[in-house]
Formats: C-alpha cells, sequence, structure tokens
C-alpha cells in the first residue's frame, strides 16, 4: 500500500512535517501529496535507485571489524524522504550560529590569552585548570584572524513546543558535510522532479567557501596558497569526507608521513620534483596525534615539528590546535554567557537546560532527581560516560551519584529530550523517526554558515541515537523558499 | 604531486592490467584447449607458471585441473595475484587517491570489484566464465578509456602509464615465456599443424592476432609470433612498444636520469636481439634478462619518486 498520511501517527513529539494525522504543515503539503502519489513499486524503485546512487558513488563510511578484512566500508544509509525547513525559520538559526560562533572564538582567544572572562568571574577557573581540552602549549600563539574554530559543526534539535535548541558544539574536527552535499546529489539524480515543486537553496558551493576560507589564513601572501587536507588515513571513519573534500577544494589530500618540518620551522610536502612548502592545513587528526614531539609521542599520525611550525606562525592550522577546550560539555553550559559576555547580546539560539554538577544546588537536584535526567561526562562523546535516567538501573544510577560526588566538574545533566521527529521511509509506509540537525559554519576573514546541514536521523523506532555507526541515517536536508507563509 | 600519491596511482595501473591480463589469459587459454587433441599434454598448468606462483599453487592444490586452476587465479586470496585480489589492490589505490582520480573512475572500480566479489562463484561456473571474465576485460578497458578520456595530463597521468605499460611489458614476457616452454612440439612431425592455432591464441590473448595478421602474413609460427611479441613499435602491448612509453612517459618528470639511461639501455638491446635464432634455451634466459630490467626500472621509479 502506497504512503498514507491518515495512518501516520504523530506521537507526542514535535513533528517536522506532519502537524496530526492526515494534516500536513501547509507549506509541506506538495511534498506529501507527491510521495503518498507514489505506487508501491515506484517507491521501491526510487528507493533501490537511491541505494545504487550511493553504491555506485562510492558514499560510504568506515566502520572497524574484527575480522581480517580489518574495517570495512559501508554504504551511506539515506532516508529517500526529504527534511525541509522554511527559509524564514533557518535565516534566524543562521544568525544564531554565526553569533555562537562569534563568541566561542573570541572565547577561546580569551583563554589563551588573558583570560579576562575567567578574572570577571564569568567562568570559574577551576573549570580551565581541569579541561582536558586546555592545552598550555597554545598559550600566547596567535592564530590569523584570531579565529580558533575554523570549522564549527553544532548539533541542533527541536523540541517538543517546535523551538530549536543547540545541543552541542563539535569544535575539533566536525565532520559529515560531505554527506550533506552527497545527498543532495543522490536526491536530485533519483527525484529530479520534485525539485520543481519547491525552491530549494542549493548547498553545493560549501566546498569553494572552505577553500575561502582556509586560503584567508595563509602566512604567505600569495595568489592560490599551498591547502592540504591532513587526514589520520584510509581507515578513518570520516575518510571518504577528507577524500571528497580535497578534491573539491584542488587540495592535496596528505596524511603524517607526507609532511616534513624544515629547519626554518616551515611544513613541506614530500612530492615527485622533492618538497614543497605547505602554508595551510585542514587538519582531520585530532589535537594529541598532531605532534609525537609534543603530544603523543607514538602517534603515526602526525608530523613532528608541527607545532613549532604553527607557534611560530609558518602554517596555519584549521581548526587550531586547543580550538576543542571550548567544546568540554560543560563549558556548553556557559555559552549563553560567554555570548553575553563577548558581544553583549542574548542567544539567539537557546541551550538545551543543563545542570552543572559543580554547583552544589543544581547537583543535589541532580542527584535527587537521577531518574528523569540524562547525565553526560565533559570530554566524553559517543555515548560514553552517560546515564541515561529513565532506562537506568538502580546500580547504574548508585555507580553515578559516587562518580558525581566524587568529580562533580566532570558531570553535567539534562532532562532526557524529546527530539522531533520526521516521516521516514519504513518498507512501504512512512513512520515518525526522531532526527537532529548539524550545520556547519566556517570562520575565517568572512563567517558562513551552510544552507540546513546535516539531517541525522535514527532509524530504529523510538531510538533518538542518530550516528551512523549506530543505526542513525541521513537526509537530504531543504532550506525552501515559501514566500513567507 | 605528493610521492605516495603517484604511487598509489602506479599501482592502481599495475593492479587493473594485472587483472585483466588474468582475465585474457584464462579465457583463451579455454578456447584453446577446446581445439588441442586430447593427448596433448598441455592443459591448464601453464598459466600457472605465467602467474610465477607455482609452487604456491602446488601447495595449496592437488592437480592443475580446470577447476583449481581458474580458482586458483581467480578468487582465491591466497594467490597474490589473483584476479579478485588484484582488483581489490586497484580498488584500495584508487580509494586512497580518489582525490585524484576523476570521479566516474572511482566508481567504475569501485562497482568492479563489488560486482566480481559478489558474481563469484557463479562465475566461475564453466560455462558462464567466459561471459564473467569477459565483461571484467570490457570494463576494466572502459576504466582505462574513461581515465584517458578525463584524466589531466600531468604527472600523475604520466604514472599512470608507466604502471599500466611496466605490467603489460611484464605480462607479454611472461606468456612468451611459458608458452615458448610448454608450446615447443616435443615431436614437430606430428603436432606441427597444432603449432599454428598454439601461437594463435597467444596472440589473441594479447588481443594481436589481427595485428599481427596485418603486418606478417602466412602461417602463425613461433618465431614470427615471438619477434612480434617483443620487438614490434607499433603493436601497443609489446615489450618494445611498453618500455618505449615508460621512456615518455618520463619525459616531462624531474630528476629522470637514472630511469631513462636504464631504459635507453633496455630498449637497444631488445631492438639488437636476433630472437629467430635462439634456441628454447638462449630464449628463456634472455628473457629472464629483460624482466630483471624490469623489475629494476621499477625500483628506480620507486626509489626516485616514492621513496623520498
Amino acid at each position: 500500500m502506497p504512503i498514507r498520511w491518515k495512518n501516520y501517527k504523530v506521537a507526542g513529539f514535535y513533528d517536522e512535517l506532519i502537524q496530526h494525522a492526515n494534516r500536513p504543515r501547509g507549506w509541506a503539503r506538495p511534498l506529501c501529496r507527491f510521495f503518498s502519489s507514489l505506487k508501491d513499486e515506484d517507491l521501491r524503485e526510487r528507493q533501490t535507485a537511491s541505494e545504487l546512487a550511493i553504491r555506485s558513488m562510492g558514499i560510504t563510511f568506515t566502520v572497524y571489524s574484527d575480522d581480517e578484512s580489518g574495517s570495512i566500508d559501508r554504504a551511506w544509509p539515506f532516508d529517500i524522504i526529504p527534511r525541509p525547513i522554511r527559509k524564514d525559520e533557518w535565516d534566524g538559526i543562521e544568525r544564531g550560529l554565526e553569533q555562537r560562533v562569534r563568541a566561542l572564538n573570541l572565547f577561546i582567544d580569551d583563554l589563551y590569552h588573558g583570560q579576562k572572562i575567567v578574572k570577571d568571574k564569568v567562568v570559574p577557573a577551576e573549570l580551565l585548570v581541569d579541561s582536558k581540552n586546555f592545552r598550555p602549549q597554545c598559550v600566547g600563539v596567535n592564530p590569523p584572524q584570531k579565529v580558533w574554530a575554523h570549522v564549527c559543526g553544532s548539533d541542533l534539535i527541536r523540541g517538543k513546543d517546535g523551538t530549536i535548541y543547540v545541543l552541542e558544539d563539535n569544535l575539533r574536527v566536525p565532520s559529515g558535510v560531505s554527506y550533506m552535499l552527497e545527498n543532495r546529489l543522490v536526491m536530485k539524480r533519483v527525484f529530479p522532479e520534485l525539485f520543481d515543486h519547491y525552491s530549494i537553496e542549493p548547498v553545493d558551493d560549501y566546498p569553494t567557501r572552505l577553500y575561502e576560507c582556509l586560503a584567508s589564513l595563509s602566512p604567505r601572501r600569495r595568489e592560490s596558497p599551498e591547502i592540504a587536507v591532513l587526514t589520520p588515513g584510509i581507515c578513518n571513519s570520516a575518510y571518504f569526507e577528507h577524500a571528497y573534500l580535497a578534491q573539491r577544494m584542488g587540495a592535496e589530500l596528505v596524511e603524517g608521513p607526507d609532511l616534513n618540518v624544515g629547519k626554518d620551522n616551515c611544513v613541506y610536502m614530500r612530492t615527485i620534483g622533492g618538497l614543497e612548502r605547505v602554508d595551510v592545513i585542514y587538519r582531520r587528526v585530532d589535537d594529541l596525534f598532531l605532534d609525537p614531539e609534543v603530544f603523543q609521542p607514538d602517534s603515526m599520525l602526525g608530523v613532528p615539528g608541527l607545532m613549532r611550525a604553527w607557534q611560530n606562525g609558518k602554517v596555519a592550522l584549521a581548526n587550531a590546535p586547543g580550538a576543542g577546550v571550548a567544546d568540554d560539555k560543560v563549558i556548553y553550559a556557559f555559552v549563553p554567557k560567554v555570548i553575553k559576555y563577548y558581544l553583549d547580546e542574548d542567544p539567539l539560539i537557546p541551550n538545551v537546560l543543563t545542570y552543572l554538577c559543580i554547583n552544589k544546588q543544581e547537583r543535589n537536584h541532580v542527584l535527587a532527581n537521577l531518574d528523569k535526567m540524562v547525565v553526560k561526562a565533559a570530554n566524553e562523546s559517543g555515548g560514553y560516560g552517560m546515564l541515561v535516567g529513565p532506562q537506568s538501573t538502580a546500580k547504574e544510577r548508585a555507580a553515578f551519584k559516587r562518580l558525581i560526588c566524587k568529580d562533580p566538574r566532570n558531570y553535567i545533566a539534562q532532562p532526557l529530550i524529546t527530539l522531533s521527529t520526521t516521516p521516514t521511509l519504513v518498507d512501504d509506509h512512512a513512520e515518525p523517526r526522531h532526527l537532529d540537525l548539524r550545520p556547519f559554519i566556517l570562520s575565517g576573514q568572512e563567517t558562513y554558515v551552510t544552507t540546513g546541514g546535516l539531517t541525522r536521523v535514527a532509524l530504529r523506532k523510538g531510538s533518538t541515537v542518530v550516528n551512523s555507526s549506530q543505526g542513525g541515517g541521513s537526509k537530504d536536508t531543504w532550506i525552501i523558499d515559501t514566500g513567507g507563509s | 604531486m605528493l610521492s605516495r600519491v603517484a604511487e598509489r596511482i602506479y599501482w592502481m595501473a599495475r593492479y587493473l592490467e594485472r587483472a585483466e591480463n588474468t582475465a585474457r589469459l584464462i579465457n583463451v587459454n579455454a578456447h584453446l584447449l577446446l581445439d588441442l587433441p586430447k593427448k596433448l599434454p598441455l592443459g591448464w598448468r601453464p598459466l600457472i607458471d605465467i602467474s610465477g606462483y607455482g609452487k604456491l599453487f602446488d601447495d595449496l592444490y592437488p592437480e592443475p585441473s580446470e577447476r583449481n586452476v581458474t580458482r586458483f587465479l581467480v578468487a582465491d586470496n591466497r594467490n597474490p595475484s589473483s584476479l579478485l585480489l588484484s582488483l581489490n589492490n586497484a580498488r584500495d589505490n584508487a580509494r586512497a587517491i580518489r582525490d585524484i582520480i576523476p570521479r566516474e573512475g572511482w566508481e567504475v572500480i569501485n562497482a568492479l570489484y563489488l560486482d566480481t566479489k559478489a558474481s563469484l562463484p557463479m562465475g566461475l561456473a564453466q560455462k558462464r566464465r567466459f561471459e564473467f571474465l569477459h565483461a571484467i576485460i570490457g570494463r576494466v578497458e572502459q576504466m582505462t578509456g574513461l581515465l584517458a578520456g578525463t584524466m589531466l595530463r600531468n604527472a600523475g597521468y604520466n604514472f599512470l602509464r608507466m604502471g599500466r605499460n611496466l605490467e603489460r611489458a611484464d605480462m607479454t614476457t611472461r606468456i612468451v615465456d611459458v608458452r615458448s616452454e610448454s608450446l615447443l612440439p616435443q615431436e614437430p612431425e606430428e603436432l606441427l599443424p597444432f603449432e599454428n592455432i598454439q601461437w594463435m591464441s597467444v596472440l589473441q590473448s594479447l588481443s594481436g592476432y589481427q595485428s599481427y595478421s596485418q603486418k606478417i602474413q602466412g602461417p602463425v609460427r613461433r618465431r614470427n609470433v615471438v619477434r612480434f611479441l617483443l620487438q614490434d613499435p607499433e603493436f601497443p602491448r609489446t615489450f618494445l612498444y611498453c618500455v618505449g612509453q615508460v621512456k615518455q612517459c618520463l619525459r616531462d618528470l624531474p630528476h629522470k636520469r637514472d630511469a631513462v639511461k636504464l631504459i635507453d639501455r633496455t630498449l637497444r638491446s631488445i631492438r639488437r636481439a636476433r630472437l629467430e635464432e635462439m634456441d628454447k634455451d638462449g630464449l628463456h634466459k634472455y628473457i629472464d634478462k629483460l624482466q630483471l630490467r624490469l623489475a629494476r626500472l621499477d625500483g628506480v621509479i620507486t626509489g626516485t619518486y616514492f621513496a623520498l
């Protein structure tokens, strides 16, 4: 049976497309009509065509496995029903993201210089002392344009009342943007006629913008600076993206052993003609692996002397080392204050309500309500060091209680967040699935926000885990001009 | 161009060429055997010898039957040169440089490996095998054409062509070597009528029969075929031609002196060689020398451009 919107059950969450059964939001009607007009075999055909496109385009992500093959490439899971966002709403989000990243960059620069914000007691000093991502090696360094987080990926979610919140900021090596670009290509291949119904903003100038952003950081003033994308290599889960971006920018895709820091503190690539100087490195290698002379001495991914080259201004690194200090989950709770402090503006996009265990009053509230909270450790990601209260056992809660009391600085808690849902194809019909959105913000000489971003969707019923490694999929994200309706 | 990238391109081309050549060898051998009297002891063993992994094969399989040989050459991952492994290696190399080769190139190579893997072992069933291998040859050729039609004519393209031509030259010498060994009739009188078709099959495995006929009239004889495959300056799979191509590729590359010197010596040698006067042993020794030269050339290229 084809998709019937009257059978679509909006289950107590905000749904992106459907107000309630059989009532698509006004601007979503043409889209919903289109999908319900597709016959079963047509729907299946399109689904197959999208899978084929993904397979033949080689859009993959890498998953580690224990068998002899080592890591394997999985085809990128893609849902064919797009996720539209109205342009008038998006314009507001875009301004909010720009504001947020501007403040975060001022914050990071302050942390590595005068620490005015600490002296003014807006952010407590002990947060920095204990921060795993604060790098003493970065103190006093002046990266070009005073920007540290050149590429930021902020995760947005929509709550029950339709409000958009920032769930977290990724300031180290955020990934996913290539899938955003590829999803659009797949969609154009498989549903060309849909693009007649809507005026959809293009997404594909991102690589150009990224190039311009990186070029604006070059220490040498030349017409076309030498830009390299530094990847950990083919086994990295985001390798596809590293190669993709390098190709689209016309930059060299390099691995640690391709680079070499000379006695003059400049960075050189090994080429068939000999050594060639590099001006800007878009590095997709974590801080601690960047330079074995300074960080992990056994890192094979990094380049000995790279930090020295960066500190001396001979090469630009994006993102700058140490930028991760601001994507600590505890720091997150302070971002609204950070925005106010540096910009004297109110945040345009709110944070999710967050309790800081470092504050006694909030800690007591958290401990008393552990069964209703999601507790997160400051520097963990990917679901580690996390307690989901409503699904936890008494034993787990007791364990977390001990952890929190022992190291309160390291923990935050949030009420269980209700992610919005969106129609997602399940066999031959549509069901609501939870989703988030990761837009990317570029900061160099200018600021740029992707049109939309990467929509990630939890393909398992009821799940809110959107990571592709854990059963998440993705959708093409449309910013549509509805003429203000 | 990064040294690592140049190396990847070079090996991608080599592995693709190797896969194609393996497919060619099997198909032609199958056709040849159909034409030969049963008492001729040729069978499938020579293909194993051409691959250079005779000992490995003997360790793994009881006998060089059609089934065992084709499985070893196509699908057995324990054979470092198996067709499937070659495609996989080509794909790994291509993936590592997908920012360099045209996107469609990656798509073809990726699909080629995945499809080939998916159609095994069905593709090896005797009645399907020809189509299966034929399709692989066609798709590698498609890849070659696609790269020729879309790749920037820069250093990368030169490394691609160097890899392909070195692999081709290597395969041509292997085929000539093994075939002249095994195809030389033990009892010339009796088997003479078959010499013709045996050497035709050698030419066919290199898609060279037509070209050969255009240049050389009369029955297909060992002497002429060997000279044609090693010394012809116009057919693009001969030793002379392929090595000459490598020299051409080096023209615009830096630091090429050592490689060019070695090539010039090799070209002088092959042009002057009096192949028609060599007996079985002489030819075998001479081909050994050519293969050694190819290995050294590979070493010089690696040393100059890849291992900085």
